[in-house]
């Protein structure tokens, strides 16, 4: 559900801003505006640039790379298997078991920091694989045009339609367990909202004369495909791969909690699935609970974070306005940068 | 700098602008777009305002009007309309003020009518708000209105994008009359439209001066239509007026090298073929100096530094 | 019209790309779930259910085209077969006793979250940098991210278990008979706030953001600048002209939203065990009730496919220029 919606949401501000996209304004200064064509290289360093100095970007990017380093250093701070009966039963957090222990006697510490591993892994797989469907298809589409277009959108379409949680559900009762089928599933159920987006933009990229240009000269599709219509999407591809990600961490998260994941792995999702089965809650065993729903949420609190900063950089629109003399302007107008200038 | 009030119709000008500037803050620094740009508009008087793309005209429109919005902002000088101040005016003031006073057309006509609401609504819209007329009375005027500049009234009912690009630019100016304003600005109305509606739509506008007697401040580059069009004009470079006179006498003779290149980049409707002539490459003017009078009521900037037309 | 013709022929497809679906999955998955399934519940079926779950399931010898056109008729005829966890029950009459619940709080929850959501939208956009516009997006992106199940069960535990001031689980008590009774409906309402608070508390945000960035690039179109010239009322800019235009993307992700209402409930019926096609379609998994599990997801496509071609209609409503082709 969450990640369902969310991802519509996303969608629609990324269709938004395609629908914009393709001549930003740029103010009379320069600023962010990036006339697609004038270079293919320069969107990417622009984009890297914006972010780099975007607050909201960089607060996102250390909280992501904490989790990162987390995940990757899980052996080296818990060489044991973290399922392993250490303790108690339910102990309360204490200076043995800092987050306590589960029903069974688990460090919940352990168990959240190596959950990192496969909910990270899972999310980011599902995240990159989602997103380079996407592109594939949105440019084929958007290249071919026609015939071709017609039937990728009438498929992406009717994937974007079919109820992704219950044929999420159902495919995951057919298939075997495991860790390769939640993936594969996630990818299935998650491809069509990131081509749908990137089709839109890559197709008024693809109207644009330095396309036509290219065609005329007789470039190989693929060349046009990947080396001029593909750099002038950066932001949107880059803004699809995060949300695509967010999806897929939240996805599994829900799967597994329906216990439809492999039970047997570690990870935050089976983590609050053993905690529901366990009862934690009803027997106020919050510690359980906690560790594992909030890490979840920080790692995608911490991509939106990067998302919304791609969206500001690249639209300048979205910006924070900067107060200026009641005297000069109407309070409360948006800013309009570049329009008015032009006589 | 002043200019005295050398009006077509009255002596008592309807708008006064007086060193206005207008700037576009930036995040690290800000461009002047209009810079002390001063003229004034008589009762019943059509003035021209020319220039290239990017020149500021357009922003002096919205400036009179105070549409202007962040980053773009009033730097200073003063507007005064009938009177009254317009910078100094509170929200309601302001809202009575646009369209009452002051109405604008703007350059796509397409773009600057809502596609979702009917032509009718949108007429009926102005004057509910402003007139208090009811839903009926108000239709039945903008019946009127429509049928003022040749249009169909049974188009009321329909979308903007039902109606060809001359219709809608013709309902727009419709609109602008609505509530017999004193003062018309009309921010390049033909750009977008081929040669043929141009002269239709010139016609109109025209046709409506002479009936309901407003001022008018015409903004194009085209110099032809102005001359044709114009009591007056002003011939605008960088941000600053560089010459101001009749409309015929610049015609005439224009002093200023711009005014000068201007002229040349239009071919004439009437006459003999000549070669066009534009401004040469790269030739740009800076410190363009306050403007003096040559002969009564011609003013030039004089003294203009030119670089790179020299060897 | 060719407009909703169109959309008509487009939804017709995507509905039989789901019944097709539904026909090839059990037939074609590796693993063989049928012979599994079979193994697991043999002993507790009945002969007959045996074997109209061998037809089902296409564990019979005919030829797989022959099945498929079966198949297809008995779909498009409603003959969905008869529960198995539920014997003899129809799967039929399995849903039906269950859309209700899912439409109730799906619907309920969409339409709250999506009038807050719009709204607070056109707000923080008519008002940039001001308080709706600075602290809500950031706070709504952060409530967001909690996996939905999570909150959930924390707000159960919260205002459920520990201060008790809703039930914790059902549509209603068991102790009130179903009648339109004052004292019924108030019971059920109950029972709603909950589940319904919980999608709209995620939800909320993205509504509100979609909507916001919507009414900002429409706040730079000419016909803004326009009708502040004109020197209308601001109330009626923002709604009349800029949220008029700006909420039509926002019809699309409604008529998306609807869909994933009716099958992503699925958690929120899950935790709170509210007696919906989610929570029915997962007891199905789980109890291996392969019919109902079918019937359950083509009901919820089907309701998914409607429900976007009513939004397909009032979209030409909603928008002058789709009509004109």
């Amino acid at each position: 559900m969450t990640t369902s919606i969310a991802t519509t949401a996303s969608t629609v501000s990324g269709e938004t801003f395609a629908g914009g996209a393709g001549t930003p304004p740029g103010t009379p200064d320069g600023g962010a505006g990036l006339p697609p064509g004038a270079s293919v290289r320069r969107p990417n360093r622009s984009l890297l640039h914006g972010l780099l100095t975007n607050k909201k970007a960089m607060t996102g990017a250390a909280m992501l790379f904490f989790f990162i380093a987390l995940a990757l250093l899980a052996p080296v701070l818990y060489p044991d298997n973290p399922s392993k009966i250490t303790g108690m039963a339910s102990q309360e957090p204490d200076a043995e078991f800092w987050l306590g222990t589960t029903a069974k006697g688990q460090d919940v510490l352990a168990l959240t920091i190596h959950g990192a591993r496969s909910s990270l892994l899972v999310g980011l797989t599902v995240g990159f694989a989602s997103t380079f469907i996407g592109i594939l298809v949105g440019l084929a589409a958007a290249y071919f045009g026609k015939f071709i277009d017609e039937a990728l959108s009438l498929t992406t379409n009717v994937f974007l339609l079919l109820p992704g949680l219950p044929l999420l559900v159902i495919l995951a009762a057919f298939l075997p367990p495991g860790l390769g089928t939640v993936i594969l599933v996630l990818v299935v159920t998650g491809w069509a909202g990131s081509a749908r987006v990137l089709r839109s933009q890559a197709l008024s990229i693809r109207s644009k004369d330095f396309v036509a240009a290219a065609v005329v000269t007789g470039e190989r599709p693929l060349r046009i495909m990947f080396r001029e219509i593909l750099p002038n999407m950066a932001s949107i591809v880059m803004g699809t791969l995060l949300a695509c990600i967010i999806y897929g961490i939240g996805a599994q998260a829900g799967l597994e909690f329906l216990g439809l994941g492999d039970v047997s792995t570690v990870s935050w999702g089976n983590n609050l699935y053993w905690a529901g089965n366990e009862g934690a809650l009803l027997t106020g065993s919050w510690w359980v609970f906690i560790p594992s729903g909030l890490c979840i949420a920080l790692v995608a609190f911490s991509l939106s974070l990067i998302n919304y900063a791609v969206d500001e950089v690249t639209n300048p629109r979205l910006r924070k306005i900067r107060k200026s003399k009641p005297a000069s302007k109407p309070a409360g107008k948006p800013a309009k940068p570049g329009k008015r200038a032009s006589a | 700098m002043t200019i005295s009030q050398t009006s077509f119709g009255s002596h008592e000008p309807v708008l006064e602008i007086k060193d206005l500037t207008v700037k576009y803050r930036g995040d690290t620094r800000s461009t002047t777009a209009v810079d002390h740009v001063s003229f004034s508009i008589g009762t019943g008087e059509i003035f021209g305002l020319a220039g290239e793309s990017g020149c500021g005209k357009s922003t002096i429109a919205n400036a009179i009007m105070r549409l202007l919005r962040d980053p773009a902002e009033i730097a200073g000088g003063s507007i005064r309309f009938g009177g009254k101040d317009v910078l100094a005016m509170g929200t309601e003031e302001l809202r009575r003020f646009r369209w009452q006073d002051v109405a604008m057309v703007f350059q796509s006509a397409m773009n600057s009518l809502n596609p979702v609401m009917t032509i009718g609504d949108q007429i009926v819209d102005i004057y509910t708000t402003h007139a208090g007329y009811t839903r009926k009375e108000s239709l039945r005027r903008a019946a009127e209105l429509l049928e003022l500049v040749r249009i169909d009234p049974a188009r009321l009912k329909s979308y903007p994008h039902q109606l060809s690009g001359g219709m809608r630019q013709r309902a727009v100016i419709a609109m602008a009359v609505a509530l017999k304003p004193s003062l018309l600005i009309l921010d390049e109305p033909t750009t977008a439209l081929d040669v043929v509606v141009q002269q239709e739509i010139m016609a109109q506008i025209k046709e409506l001066q002479r009936e309901l007697g407003f001022s008018v401040l015409f903004i194009t580059h085209d110099m032809s239509l102005m001359v044709e069009l114009s009591h007056r004009m002003a011939v605008m470079y960088g941000g600053r007026i560089v010459e101001t006179a009749k409309a015929k006498d610049i015609h005439a003779a224009p002093l200023h090298p711009y005014t000068q290149a201007l002229m040349g980049a239009f071919p004439p409707l009437t006459g003999p073929r000549v070669p066009l002539t534009g401004l040469a490459d790269g030739v740009k003017f800076s410190n363009i100096a306050d403007l003096q009078e040559v002969s009564p009521g011609h003013f030039v900037s004089p003294l203009p530094v030119l670089q790179g037309a020299q060897p | 019209m060719r407009f909703i013709l169109r959309r008509l022929g487009f939804y017709l497809i995507a509905f039989w790309v789901s019944i097709t679906l539904n026909f090839l999955l059990p037939r074609f998955m590796p693993g063989d779930p049928v012979s599994r399934m079979f193994a697991r519940t043999q002993d507790r079926m009945q002969p007959e259910q045996i074997e109209a779950l061998r037809k089902l399931l296409g564990v019979d010898d005919r030829p797989i085209w022959e099945q498929y056109v079966d198949y297809l008729h008995n779909m498009v005829t409603g003959q969905m077969g008869v529960s198995i966890s539920r014997f003899p029950t129809p799967v039929t009459e399995v849903i039906a006793s269950q859309v209700g619940w899912t439409l109730l709080l799906g619907g309920t929850a969409l339409v709250i979250a999506a009038v807050v959501g719009n709204l607070l939208g056109i707000l923080a956009a008519w008002r940039r940098g001001g308080a709706i516009d600075s602290a809500l997006p950031p706070f709504l992106i952060f409530i967001g991210s909690f996996p939905y199940f999570w909150l959930a069960m924390g707000a159960l535990y919260l205002f459920g278990v520990t201060l008790g001031w809703f039930p914790i689980r059902h549509a209603f008590s068991d102790t009130i008979e179903p009648s339109f009774s004052w004292e019924f409906m108030s019971d059920v309402g109950m029972h709603l706030v909950l589940p319904a608070l919980t999608i709209v508390l995620v939800s909320v945000g993205g509504w509100m953001l979609g909507m916001r960035n919507t009414m900002i690039a429409t706040n730079a179109e000419d016909y803004i600048t326009m009708a502040e010239a004109k020197g209308l009322r601001p109330g009626r800019i923002m709604f009349r002209y800029a949220a008029r235009n700006a909420m039509l993307p926002s019809v699309t992700s409604f008529g998306m939203s609807l869909g994933f209402v009716v099958g992503g409930a699925l958690l929120t019926e899950v935790v709170f065990a509210y007696p919906g096609v989610g929570y029915q379609l997962l007891n199905a998994v789980q109890g291996l009730d392969y019919p109902l599990m079918q019937g359950l997801f083509l009901t919820i496509t089907a309701a998914v496919l409607l429900a976007n071609f009513l939004v397909d209609i009032l979209y030409v409503r909603l928008d002058p220029r789709v009509r004109a082709n």
